[in-house]
């Protein structure tokens, strides 16, 4: 194919052909697989690869599920001491480098502002590492008396077998005012951060959840899953519910605590944010007690308040519907006022996602209400449910890859189980087109001819941005510069360029505020000397 | 307080390291390595390592940090990861084209014991290295040392591709140990104007401090080149700067192709720098011309125009050995009372330097080499300083004691500066003393009463 200049005449089946003719035969086989040319919107056919090994060499967005379990999903808990067990840089990288917010108050505790380590050396390789883990938990427990103490595997405990969860319930039982547990989240597990997620949430489901029994007051008692208040976008969901008269249980994990996990069972309704980090741990939550859960999103002012009505239309009761409706009532002119003020320059813009395994979604509410398109998204770490739709889910092929990450098979609770509506309830909700469990996935929200590519890696993002020419592209760090060195600003979406919140109603004219000043910038016209720009020496130039 | 539950009583900690003050080998490696032009750092790990350290360079530096990574899944931590390695070679140079592959390991592939000489030498003999490329190597097990070590061990390991002709070509080698792009500039730009040829090894300058111009370059303009360390064997002479950082690259030199060498400690400071460029003057035999006299008299005319505001001055740092030594050397000899110093990276070497570099002051010190911020945390608590020097993770104990803070090392996540304007040298002793003295003029100034509020210093 010749080299085209112009965007116009590049078809997305184009765009795919060019980017794969760089590859060796088998990595452009395989990497087919995982770009999708959205053109059968809904139509089973948009089958995407994903959840796959990334192939070696190839520079990936992805990290590791250590990163995914200490990292994501326990990194955001304040009060529980998550010890690493390994050599010194996995506890150093994963140290404050995540911007989970918390709020822990005057004197409350708050351990995350520490990294800990056991900082394993040659000989505990050779030797093993049990006897310094074992120290080193004392040494924790003797310093701070936690309530908690999280143990994380690295790579190298797996390999040389130390057994950290005999370590656990051996100091555990010996402090007995202390809760110790491990989680066996070697980087090389799985294919991403998604295996980490999984592990993370079983153990905090086995070890954490139903501990307790001290319920906090209200009349609508929800727990909102896969929210990580970065930027603190839970402190806004929290203001929001609160305003709503509606009560948080527990988040996982942003903003948490070991009592909000301890005491998760007793909610009366499960929110799934992020559906591909935690969607099993809203299952486990139903089979063992009974909570239903409902997919919901608080990225986008629109998709706030159909959040918010679907909680209300869940529990039924005319008060809190009422008081949902006046909320938002009371919150969105401010967002209109936002919008008709800054759409008019957003308006037509293009944007391209490539972040997170919810983000990439979401993150087009945002973009489709300041008047963008998403031209081209795609997830690091999802699996294909979170693209096609969770109907794909039975018909998953389980991998040598996901077969180790384990699956906790779980049972109704004698004692704690009760169901919170009839079932006669639940199918009168159900006919009048309420959804339980539902999530669509990405695609069916993303229009026709737009790319759909999952684990897309820095050749790939550089193409993509050379020939499509995006106002925007949003990923990480990593990716950050590379494109920006293109002219194109990069909105982190992991990080929030240390912004935020973006969730929620005033989350919303944060971000519309910030897509206004990277999409009209000036600093992306200075690029050029004035002498490139002109080089043409002046003939005609007198002196006066 | 953000670090709350640190408490002022010192207890005997067994095992646990708290905040620490290194971290691991790989991300030296992969840092030296991208001082190399064209080459593309590679992590032969799980993937999350190299995700982990391109973060913490591109966090510290605000540029691209490209680097790939074997991918390890379960299968090759069991089986090995010479199959991934093989594959990853293949892509890298179909894809990317760099001049060189830099293969760093980690902890996983060093405890399942991966031959990475042995696959190199496979990938050559199935022809997945193009001619004239490269795939240079180090060990980088991350359970020995710190992330100097990986930086030290990287520097040695482009040391393998140095060839001694028998014929020299009167170049000297400077080995600038872990220091930013805008130091190994002001480096070259000294050899530069006292006439020396230099070879300086690694080189990130042109490379983590780029500029914007509309096009994304994988491999910049900038860092030392192949050939270049190539002939690096047949230098006249070789100085390493820093003993962790950069001696074994100098001595891996000197027996492998007898380019002799010696070792310096970092020109930060005036002593510093002074015994960096008489050592540079004597090696290439050559004189010291008027302008870098010049500009050492103009440190020491600052020095002693703002002498009185450092005097006595108590301090505490934190960050690598051969930083901290030529940082302590600085401090003492304006007069600054350097009184709690840590490192995380392990050697008794360390705490025997800091020894010796701090004998004549009238206080005591506490050193500790293998140490954490927990514990310098903790001996700042019972004796408080003036000044805390150190990396971004100081600005919690900065803020919770309300010390000023002079940010020094790596990882600067929250500046930026470091990139752009040196602090080696007499221009960078300059820059060093500008932004001390403007921290504690700025603590003063807001301490200060009103009746004691000064207009001049």
């Amino acid at each position: 194919m010749a080299a085209k200049t112009d965007t116009a005449q590049w078809s997305p089946a184009e765009l795919k052909e060019e980017i794969l003719k760089k590859y060796p035969p088998k990595v452009a086989r395989k990497r087919a697989a995982s770009i999708l040319v959205n053109d059968s919107k809904g139509d089973a056919a948009s089958e995407i690869q994903a959840n796959v090994r990334t192939i070696p060499g190839i520079i990936t967005m992805r990290g590791c599920t250590y990163a995914g379990c200490k990292g994501v999903i326990m990194g955001p808990t304040r009060d529980i001491v998550n010890l690493v067990h390994g050599p010194i840089g996995c506890s150093f990288y994963a140290w404050l480098t995540r911007r989970n917010q918390t709020d822990a108050g005057e004197n409350g505790e708050n351990y995350m502002p520490y990294a800990f380590s056991t900082d394993m050396q040659d000989s505990d390789i050779i030797f093993g590492g049990e006897k310094k883990l074992r120290a080193a938990v004392q040494d924790v427990y003797d310093l701070f008396h936690p309530k908690g103490i999280a143990i994380f595997a690295t790579c190298p405990v797996g390999l040389i077998g130390d057994d950290i969860h005999a370590v656990a319930r051996e100091m555990k039982e010996k402090f007995g005012d202390c809760n110790v547990f491990a989680f066996s989240c070697e980087g090389y597990k799985g294919v991403s951060q998604s295996a980490g997620h999984h592990i993370a949430n079983n153990q905090v489901f086995r070890h954490l959840v139903g501990t307790e029994s001290n319920v906090k007051p209200g009349k609508y008692k929800i727990n909102l899953l896969g929210e990580y208040n970065i930027g603190g976008d839970a402190f806004e969901i929290d203001r929001i519910l609160e305003k709503c008269g509606i009560t948080n249980i527990a988040t996982f994990s942003g903003n948490s605590t070991y009592d909000q996990f301890s005491t998760a069972h007793l909610a009366d309704l499960s929110c799934v944010m992020c559906h591909r980090s935690i969607n099993y741990v809203a299952d486990m939550l139903e089979i063992k007690y009974g909570i239903p859960w409902i997919k919901v999103n608080f990225i986008g002012a629109h998709s706030t308040a159909k959040t918010l009505r679907k909680i209300g239309q869940y529990f039924g009761d005319h008060e809190l519907i009422d008081r949902i409706e006046a909320v938002i009532a009371e919150e969105l002119p401010a967002v209109e006022a936002a919008v008709a003020e800054i759409k008019p320059r957003t308006q037509g813009k293009t944007a391209m996602l490539f972040v997170g395994g919810s983000r990439a979604h979401h993150y087009q509410d945002l973009f489709a209400e300041l008047g963008m398109k998403t031209v081209a998204a795609g997830y690091e770490f999802a699996h294909r449910d979170d693209y096609e739709g969770r109907q794909v889910i039975p018909t998953l092929k389980v991998d040598a890859d996901s077969r180790n990450i384990e699956e906790i098979e779980v049972e109704a609770d004698p004692t704690s189980y009760h169901a919170r509506k009839s079932e006669a309830e639940m199918q009168g909700l159900e006919s009048s087109g309420f959804r339980f469990k539902d999530y669509d996935g990405m695609i069916p929200d993303m229009q026709k001819g737009t790319l759909v590519i999952d684990d897309l890696n820095q050749y790939e993002a550089e193409k993509l941005v050379e020939i499509i020419k995006p106002d925007l592209f949003c990923a990480g760090i990593k990716e950050k510069y590379s494109i920006q060195k293109l002219g194109i600003p990069l909105k982190q979406l992991h990080s929030y360029d240390y912004g935020g919140p973006y969730a929620g109603f005033q989350g919303a004219v944060n971000f519309y505020k910030e897509i206004d000043r990277l999409v009209n910038s000036r600093v992306w016209g200075y690029m050029k000397a004035p002498w490139q720009e002109h080089p043409e020496l002046s003939a005609t130039y007198v002196w006066e | 307080m953000l670090l709350r539950h640190t408490p002022k009583e010192i207890t005997e900690r067994s095992a646990v390291v708290i905040n620490p003050a290194k971290t691991c080998q790989p991300v030296g490696a992969m840092y030296a390595a991208l001082g190399i032009h064209g080459c593309l750092p590679h992590s032969h790990g799980s993937q999350g390592c190299c995700a982990y350290h391109r973060s913490a360079l591109t966090r510290h530096y605000k540029e691209p940090v490209s680097a790939s990574t074997s991918s390890f899944t379960e299968g090759a931590s069991v089986f090995g990861g010479q199959s991934n390695l093989l594959q990853a070679i293949e892509n890298i140079f179909t894809v990317y084209g760099p001049e060189v592959i830099a293969v760093h390991t980690t902890c996983l592939s060093e405890t399942i014991g991966d031959d990475i000489k042995q696959i190199r030498d496979k990938a050559e003999k199935q022809g997945l290295i193009p001619k004239g490329k490269h795939v240079i190597y180090c060990n980088t097990p991350s359970y020995v040392g710190s992330h100097v070590t990986g930086f030290s061990n990287m520097c040695k390991g482009m040391t393998e591709l140095s060839v001694n002709s028998g014929k020299k070509n009167g170049k000297v080698n400077i080995i600038p140990g872990w220091v930013e792009p805008s130091d190994m500039e002001e480096i070259k730009r000294l050899a530069g104007v006292m006439g020396v040829p230099i070879t300086l090894f690694p080189d990130t300058s042109g490379i983590l401090n780029g500029p914007l111009t509309g096009e994304f370059k994988m491999f910049p303009e900038g860092g030392v080149t192949v050939k270049e360390l190539i002939e690096a064997g047949d230098a006249v002479g070789t100085l390493a700067l820093g003993e962790w950082c950069s001696a074994d690259a100098a001595r891996s030199l000197d027996s492998k192709c007898k380019v002799p060498c010696r070792v310096l400690e970092m020109p930060y400071g005036l002593l510093g720098t002074d015994r960096f460029i008489d050592a540079l003057r004597i090696i290439a035999g050559t004189s010291v011309p008027e302008d870098i006299t010049r500009e050492r008299g103009q440190l020491v005319d600052m020095l002693s125009d703002t002498h009185q505001y450092y005097y006595k001055k108590k301090v505490a740092l934190f960050g690598d050995p051969d930083q901290l030594i030529a940082m302590t050397e600085f401090l003492t000899s304006i007069d600054m009372l350097p009184v709690h110093i840590v490192t995380g990276t392990p050697g008794g070497k360390f705490e025997k330097r800091i020894k010796e570099l701090t004998a004549h002051l009238p206080c005591e010190v506490h050193v500790k080499a293998a140490g954490d911020m927990f514990l310098l945390h903790q001996w700042i608590k019972n004796e408080p300083v003036d000044l805390l020097i150190g990396n971004t993770y100081g600005k919690y104990i900065a803020r919770d004691e309300d010390i000023p803070f002079l940010r020094f090392g790596f990882p600067i996540l929250d500046r930026v500066g470091h990139q752009y304007f040196p602090r080696v040298g007499y221009k960078g002793g300059l820059r060093l003393l500008e932004q001390i003295l403007g921290l504690l003029l700025d603590r003063k100034d807001r301490d200060a009463s009103e009746t004691k509020f000064e207009l001049t210093l």
